[in-house]
């Protein structure tokens, strides 16, 4: 795709940016610790952008102080895991939010071979779009 | 060059380290200081302490001009009878060890076996290992840490939760500093069924008694940190009653102290009650007068010569009612 060069697929936060480093991630959950967030680890070997519910490695960490064991986590996630996209959340519970105020990628397939355009004739002469994963066409599990 | 010893490379020899500036910058020294202020009696900790934060400011100059300096394990084991002061010397020591850049959180994480040992299979893995996270850059005290051993059940989870400790002391010695703390005798055994854990603790730090000097100084601090004061006929009282509690058996050192302050401001409390009077002075309300301290049932005991005090004492038992206000009794008699 012209927009989006090399394929990498770019959802939540600092997509477009080189992969962090393990040093940048505990910067970033620091961050979210420090604020309260409680902080969960997902992967999905499904990326694509409806795919909103991932899997979770794990039960939600809160009242956390240090960034250290989340990255033990992901460390873990990423080696039972090593070819799948892992994202990690942080979920803010103040009344009001009640939402995940932050998500990033920190773990990505080797190659990701991104999406295809799919083309549906409807009624009349309407054509519509729709966007589908390359990799989703083989079964979960082996798709990358 | 002719230097009595050999410099590794990389390391020139007028490399010159100021420990003073760094003393300073780390602003160890009014933790230690607060320490010494805050903290009555406690000698042999104190020095341990102190040693500590020298090795790990020597360890930081080392390494600022480019020496070998290996992160020392800091795990210790606190052993002491009850009240002595080790949950509260473990909160200090996370706040030293953050201050010398050892820990990056300096909190304290405060767990029991109840909160590392599962009740199922596969139960305890998950928990201990959560409360392992929590502790991440910060200080884990396991109070009673000989109750997650319990060789007399071999399906125990406990032995489960003590490898997965090992495991994070050892894997993890950057991140964390496990603080173990209980009696001194249960605690050898614990050590001795777990080799194991014993080699991985580096500091084994004894808390000895109070002497009662030494009590009475903390009953004081107590006091004025309630905002009450002794009257001065009160400070002998006082000393005599910390003279018999401390021959009492199970004497629980300061926390004994604390019950015992506890017990006079109830008694403050019912004999300003009971005198009827509708207008008292701050001075009333914040004295401790001797007759508090004398009720005490300690004093009904032994040779009598304190037991008559002027004012007659106020009953250690509901009116109309055997039972006790405040039974004593029972908690000090000794082990069958």
């Amino acid at each position: 795709m012209m927009t989006n060069y090399g394929n990498r697929i770019t959802q939540g936060q600092f997509s477009f940016l080189p992969d962090l480093t393990d040093a940048q991630i505990l910067a970033q959950l620091k961050y979210a610790l420090d604020r309260g967030w409680a902080v969960n680890i997902e992967y999905t070997d499904d990326p694509h952008p409806r795919n909103t519910y991932w899997e979770m490695y794990g039960l939600p960490m809160f009242d956390l102080r240090d960034p250290a064991g989340i990255l033990r986590e992901i460390n873990g996630c990423r080696s039972a895991f090593p070819n799948s996209y892992i994202r990690v959340t942080a979920f803010d519970s103040t009344r009001g939010w009640e939402t995940p105020r932050m998500s990033f990628i920190v773990n990505r397939p080797r190659h990701e071979p991104g999406f295809r355009l799919v083309r549906e004739e409807a009624a009349g002469r309407r054509i519509r779009y729709t966007i589908a994963p390359y990799a989703v066409d083989r079964p979960e599990g082996e798709r990358y | 060059m002719d230097a009595a010893f050999d410099l590794p490379d990389g390391i020139s020899p007028g490399a010159q380290a100021d420990l003073r500036a760094a003393y300073e910058a780390s602003q160890v020294g009014a933790v230690l200081e607060g320490l010494e202020r805050d903290l009555v009696g406690l000698a042999p900790v104190k020095t341990r302490i102190r040693e500590i934060a020298a090795l790990l400011l020597v360890d930081k100059l080392r390494s600022g001009i480019g020496l070998a300096a290996s992160a020392p394990t800091l795990h210790m084991c606190f052993t002491g009878n009850p009240g002595t002061g080790k949950t509260t010397v473990a909160v200090r020591m996370a706040e030293i060890l953050a201050r010398l850049g050892y820990l990056r959180g300096g909190h304290l994480v405060a767990a029991t076996r109840d909160d590392l040992v599962g009740q199922y299979i596969g139960h305890t893995a998950p928990k201990t290992r959560e409360v392992l996270r929590r502790a991440m850059g910060g200080v884990l005290f396991i109070d009673e840490a000989y109750y997650l051993y319990r060789p007399e059940n071999e399906r125990d989870y406990g032995q489960e939760a003590i490898e997965i400790l090992l495991q994070a002391m050892e894997n993890e010695r950057h991140d964390l500093v496990v603080i173990l703390a209980g009696y001194k005798d249960r605690m050898d055994r614990f050590f001795q069924s777990n080799p194991g854990m014993a080699s991985r603790i580096a500091h084994h730090i004894d808390f000895p008694d109070y002497t009662e000097e030494e009590l009475f100084a903390i009953g004081e601090r107590m006091l004025s940190a309630m905002q009450y004061r002794f009257a001065p006929a009160a400070i002998p009282a006082f000393r005599e009653y910390i003279a018999r509690r401390i021959r009492q058996p199970r004497c629980a050192n300061a926390r004994s102290i604390r019950n015992a302050l506890d017990r006079a401001r109830l008694r403050h409390a019912n004999r300003l009650f009971a005198s009827g009077h509708a207008n008292l002075s701050i001075g009333d309300l914040m004295t401790i007068e001797p007759e508090d301290i004398r009720a005490s049932r300690l004093f009904d005991s032994g040779d009598g010569e304190a037991a008559g005090s002027a004012s007659p004492p106020l009953p250690d038992r509901a009116p109309g009612t055997d039972a006790p206000l405040f039974n004593t009794r029972g908690l000090f008699r000794a082990p069958a």
